[in-house]
């Protein structure tokens, strides 16, 4: 084989490689793509039977453990419009009234239904969907900086 | 007085590391002997100065100096003292402190042991890896300096996030670090090759070790945060997709293949400017997943607080390393000299498939993991890019790779035979035929049909590098004795990869088995109930108060019985940290090396009198960590290879040795 027709193999094989590539990302991203709304946009958004995330804040005194035990039922707030959310299962370790979360699920005749609640790992953290939700709503305060004035009074 | 010696000693280190960089490029390009020589000691001053910049830290967090805002923000007085000496790289400027330790530790690594590299060579990879240090060192004294004051000193700090505080993450970031910074030696080689304008077997040959050891830690390093993952987030999952796994995922696979595409060029001379460019991209991505994880641009586990400034630092960073070398690439690399030819089916156009797979699964990763950003940036709407995406274009992209890779082993270099190699293999294809048989008996109807695929692949993996293995030594074809001298006799590269290959097939073993066939059970339990999952039965005998040393924990205990017979006593705990006012849950698991028992203790339900309970069984999980520590092993056999230490630096006898070589070579 010359050089130049292995060239061109390699040159094959690497655009056969790419494309395949973006061929199998462009199929996926149909339909696992899994875009994020605020309670305010889910006012105006058809969301039909598709999966998708919400955030806010869990609405202070709305967290209700069932009867069964281990469904939760609770409200996300962006403070202008709020969401019923339910979950079964165990929720992450810093899920708390009044805190940023993130739930991926489906509605369900009016209410959320969550498939998954998203752990954060450090309370400071406010995922940036969140943040940006709710400084949209005009209601965020920056919790790095609320951190680092703690830090400054001690 | 100590952290303003660390500082001091820091900012020296960042001169040092000015004129390691600066007057070797000259004199190499002026071919000055001495302004050469000057980058050697600089590469040792600046690794001493560094490690005493880490030490004065490490110190200031052993002895709680609260006067140092990085301890008062990240440790406790009643911390253990593990996580105190951990929790110096649990924190970002800590961790960016250990970077910079280790990409000293490498270039000076370079300094003491490449005594035998041309000189004009070691003086310009020396003086990369110096830029590359003159760049971090800007990066922490400007944006994340550790050694910040605080006036008045608090009485007692914030204590670490107490998810970190945890003997498998302890070590973690140290072994995912020593990869993605031992990546930047092939880094700094390849540009000082673009540079020289030459690339040759002996180039391969200096930097195939530093890319096995970059890859054996990394491989650790990922295999200990899945491990973490599983067991202390209490969720039984071993990898999520999360965008800062990926982070670490894309150099490993990059990295893979370069391991793989350096091998052609040591032994065939060809696939030159192909390999440079990989150890470009290689190092590229791991910068990448260092501003991914420190920007806190995309949602994830690991995002920590956000700040804008340093995200842009390492931006700036990465566009002038990446942009800078690619440039320097695209003049130098149409000047390469083509090396050896070799027909499509042969040991060269193997490793090109691995390559091209490997290239294929790391752009796939790439757009999955950046898609959201890019969107975000567009202003299109805000998404997250999930496992099912993964799932999608991932896995068909690794099963042909995982297919390929026991043939390519049996394949000679040149030209080779398809079917005769596949002839060989007929013991691993009957291995094949047998697990998947099984599983569809034992399973009844074996579950999804990805469950069986799964199996087949592992066994495939598995059984087919051994058989390339036993048929190197000749087992069975000839007396035993005569096959252990054999093996004895086999280079340590062929061992290492037999290791790496056959732990792979574990590691798809144990994925395949808990993503199929876990079993879990999540119900509110009070003391005395019991719950019975994949034929366990699990009761629960209530739950104590421990007091731990910077916590205080609520400690389920529930007795695991089977057909009536004690298996163990699991005692999960909650725990909450006063300090960070945060609750972890420590997961008890019982292991057969077959399956794991896994319990976790959730909230206490309204009335407070029983709890929420997690049960999972999860099947052949061990082998996922089993293998991937298998997998470090194999990389690091390969390492004491005796052609690395010996022979290998001598330029002028490869160039002998290179030429008109037909015999087959003695294989990787």
């Amino acid at each position: 084989m010359t050089r130049k027709k292995r060239r061109l193999y390699m040159l094959g094989l690497a655009l056969l490689g790419l494309g395949s590539a973006t061929a199998l990302a462009l199929t996926a991203f149909q339909d696992n793509i899994v875009f994020f709304y605020s309670p305010s946009q889910l006012q105006t958004q058809q969301v039909g039977d598709r999966n998708f995330r919400l955030g806010g804040l869990v609405e202070e005194g709305s967290v209700q453990k069932q009867p069964d035990g281990v469904t939760t039922a609770f409200r996300v707030t962006d403070t202008a419009h709020t969401v019923d959310v339910r979950y079964r299962g165990q929720l992450p370790d810093l899920f708390r009234e009044g805190q940023g979360v993130v739930a991926e699920g489906r509605m369900t005749g009016g209410v959320f239904v969550a498939r998954e609640v998203l752990a954060k790992h450090d309370e400071n953290y406010m995922p940036p969907e969140v943040s940006e939700a709710l400084k949209q709503a005009g209601v965020y305060k920056n919790p790095a900086e609320s951190a680092t004035k703690t830090a400054k009074k001690e | 007085m100590i952290p303003e010696l660390g500082h001091y000693a820091l900012v020296l280190a960042l001169f040092v590391a000015l004129v390691q960089s600066v007057p070797p490029l000259v004199g190499a390009a002026t071919r000055n002997a001495a302004w050469m020589n000057v980058a050697v000691p600089a590469a040792i001053a600046q690794m001493l100065l560094v490690l005493l910049a880490y030490a004065a830290l490490t110190w200031a967090h052993v002895v709680s100096d609260f006067s140092v805002l990085n301890v008062v923000q990240n440790s406790h007085s009643a911390k253990p003292m593990l996580y105190k000496v951990s929790g110096v790289w649990g924190n970002h400027e800590g961790s960016m402190m250990l970077w910079i330790v280790m990409l000293t530790i490498f270039g000076a690594a370079v300094a003491l042991f490449g005594r035998n590299l041309p000189p004009t060579l070691k003086a310009r990879v020396l003086a990369v890896q110096g830029l590359i240090g003159v760049g971090f060192l800007l990066f922490i004294l400007i944006t994340s300096n550790p050694f910040i004051r605080v006036v008045p000193a608090p009485i007692d700090g914030n204590d670490l996030n107490p998810l970190l505080q945890d003997p498998g993450l302890a070590f973690h970031p140290p072994f995912l670090y020593a990869g993605y910074v031992g990546f930047s030696m092939a880094f700094s080689f390849a540009v000082a090759a673009l540079i020289e304008g030459r690339v040759d077997p002996a180039w391969a040959r200096w930097v195939r070790p530093w890319t096995l050891a970059a890859w054996s830690t990394l491989t650790m390093g990922i295999a200990m945060g899945s491990w973490w993952a599983y067991y202390e987030l209490g969720w039984g999952g071993w990898w999520y997709w999360d965008p800062v796994e990926n982070a670490s995922f894309m150099p490993w696979l990059a990295g893979t293949a370069l391991l793989h595409s350096a091998i052609v060029v040591e032994k065939r001379d060809a696939l030159k400017s192909w390999t440079i460019l990989l150890a470009i991209v290689t190092f590229s991505l791991s910068l990448m997943g260092t501003f991914l994880v420190r920007s806190g641009i995309l949602t994830s586990v690991h995002a920590f607080a956000v700040d804008p400034k340093r995200g842009i630092f390492i931006l700036v960073l990465l566009a002038i390393a990446t942009g800078g070398s690619l440039l320097l690439y695209s003049l130098r690399a149409p000047t390469l000299k083509a090396g050896g030819l070799f027909a499509p089916i042969s040991r060269e156009g193997a490793l090109v498939l691995n390559n091209l797979l490997l290239s294929t699964a790391t752009a796939t990763v790439f757009i999955g993991t950046l898609y959201p950003l890019f969107l975000d940036i567009m202003k299109l709407g805000k998404v997250s890019v999930g496992a099912p995406f993964f799932n999608a274009t991932f896995l068909p992209v690794a099963i042909p790779m995982v297919v390929a890779m026991v043939v390519g082993p049996f394949l000679s270099w040149k030209r080779a035979d398809l079917g005769a190699a596949l002839t060989r293999l007929w013991v691993a294809g009957v291995a094949v035929v047998i697990a998947v048989a099984v599983t569809a008996y034992v399973k009844a109807g074996g579950g999804p049909l990805l469950a069986l695929v799964g199996i087949g692949l592992a066994a495939w993996a598995f059984v087919g590098s051994l058989v390339e293995f036993a048929d190197r030594i000749a087992l069975f074809r000839t007396s035993f004795r005569n096959s252990w001298n054999r093996a004895v006799h086999l280079p340590r590269s062929a061992w290492g990869m037999t290791i790496a290959h056959a732990c792979l097939g574990l590691s798809i073993l144990g994925m395949t088995g808990t993503s199929a066939w876990q079993t879990e059970s999540i119900s509110a339990m009070k003391p005395g109930d019991r719950a019975s999952v994949a034929g366990y039965e699990f009761q629960f005998d209530g739950v104590g108060l421990v007091d731990g040393p910077n916590f205080k924990a609520e400690r389920g205990v529930f007795t695991v019985t089977k057909d009536g017979q004690r298996v163990a006593t699991l005692e999960p705990e909650r725990r909450s940290y006063s300090t960070t006012r945060m609750t972890t849950t420590e997961s008890a698991i019982h292991t057969t090396v077959f399956s794991d028992l896994y319990v976790a203790l959730g909230d206490p339900t309204q009335n407070g009198t029983a709890w929420i309970v997690r049960i999972y069984h999860h099947p052949l999980v061990p082998w996922i960590w089993i293998g991937g520590v298998g997998m470090m092993l194999g990389g690091l056999v390969s390492l004491t290879d005796r052609r690395f230490r010996i022979g290998a630096p001598e330029r002028r006898r490869m160039a002998g040795k290179t030429g008109g070589k037909s015999a087959p070579l003695p294989a990787e």
